[in-house]
């Protein structure tokens, strides 16, 4: 049985994925995860998630290119250099 | 006391020993780690425990470990087993061995020397970890008739320090060689 191991490395911080371990069930899972990802005291706490409990989606489209959708398909800096220098030879 | 004390450094560096015979080899990754660094921290206490004794005894930890002739060392007769390829037997000792340090380990929580108290302590919240997987293995492998079967052939061996093994020479062979291949050197 396979094991998703999400990690906080300081109090408040956002979980982040570890990595994944084998073991039979919860208390193997516990103690390997502690050997794993805890025992150089590197984590504050640990997530330990059977891996079938994870909804997977991975197949989002994109077949319109609607990429003005996304923060990166909008490049604001470039719009605003150009209104800026416009900006600066007093034309609009 | 310190009688008391020689015994349990050299039941976790003589059991350390051997469990670390597993490295590489465990029945599965995962367990190959976490039992190697039970093996560890099981060594680790032996060191603690051997720097006390040495302070008290004008000598150092390393002299204690290493440089005793094989009749000198106290440890039970159980963690001298080689026990390596039997998972069961190992884990039937595993058990067995936890049972009995955690008795010893809290009556030297009371202890009235602070010092003894306080590294007792600390080795304590420690094999607390090794007590858990000890228990997680046993539930595993109960009713399993070679478990079983390893309990009953080890139990007596828990408190029998009647000597070192032959076995346990070839340990201290291999434990003492480089040491020993250098006299007096400064490592």
């Amino acid at each position: 049985m396979i094991w998703e191991v999400f990690r906080q490395e300081r109090k408040g911080q956002a979980f982040a994925h570890a990595g994944s371990l084998e073991a039979p069930d919860r208390g193997f899972a516990e103690e390997y995860a502690r050997e794993f990802y805890g025992r150089r005291a590197e984590s504050q706490a640990l997530w330990v998630v059977p891996r079938d409990a994870i909804l997977e989606i991975d197949d989002f489209v994109d077949e319109l290119e609607r990429n003005y959708h996304r923060v990166d398909g909008y490049s604001l800096k470039e719009k605003l250099k150009e209104a800026r220098e416009r900006a600066a030879s007093g034309t609009r | 006391m310190s009688e008391l004390l020689l015994e349990l450094a050299d039941d976790e560096l003589i059991l350390g020993w051997r469990d670390s015979e597993w490295t590489g080899i465990a029945p599965f990754l995962e367990e190959d780690v976490a039992f190697s660094s039970i093996a560890q921290n099981e060594i680790g206490h032996a060191r603690a425990v051997y720097e006390l004794l040495a302070r008290e005894r004008g000598t150092t930890a390393d002299e204690l470990a290493f440089d005793r002739e094989p009749a000198e060392y106290r440890c039970s007769a159980l963690v001298q087993l080689r026990l390596v390829p039997d998972w069961a037997r190992t884990i039937a000792r595993h058990v067995l061995y936890e049972e009995e340090d955690e008795r010893r380990v809290k009556e030297l929580m009371s202890s009235e020397d602070a010092e003894v108290a306080g590294l007792a302590a600390k080795i304590d919240r420690e094999e607390a970890y090794h007590r858990i997987h000890a228990q997680m293995w046993a539930e595993r492998l109960r009713g399993e008739p070679r478990y079983e079967a390893a309990l009953e052939e080890l139990r007596p061996l828990v408190s029998r320090r009647d000597g070192t093994s032959s076995e346990f020479a070839g340990l201290w062979e291999e434990m003492t060689m480089v040491r020993r291949s250098v006299p007096g050197a400064a490592w």
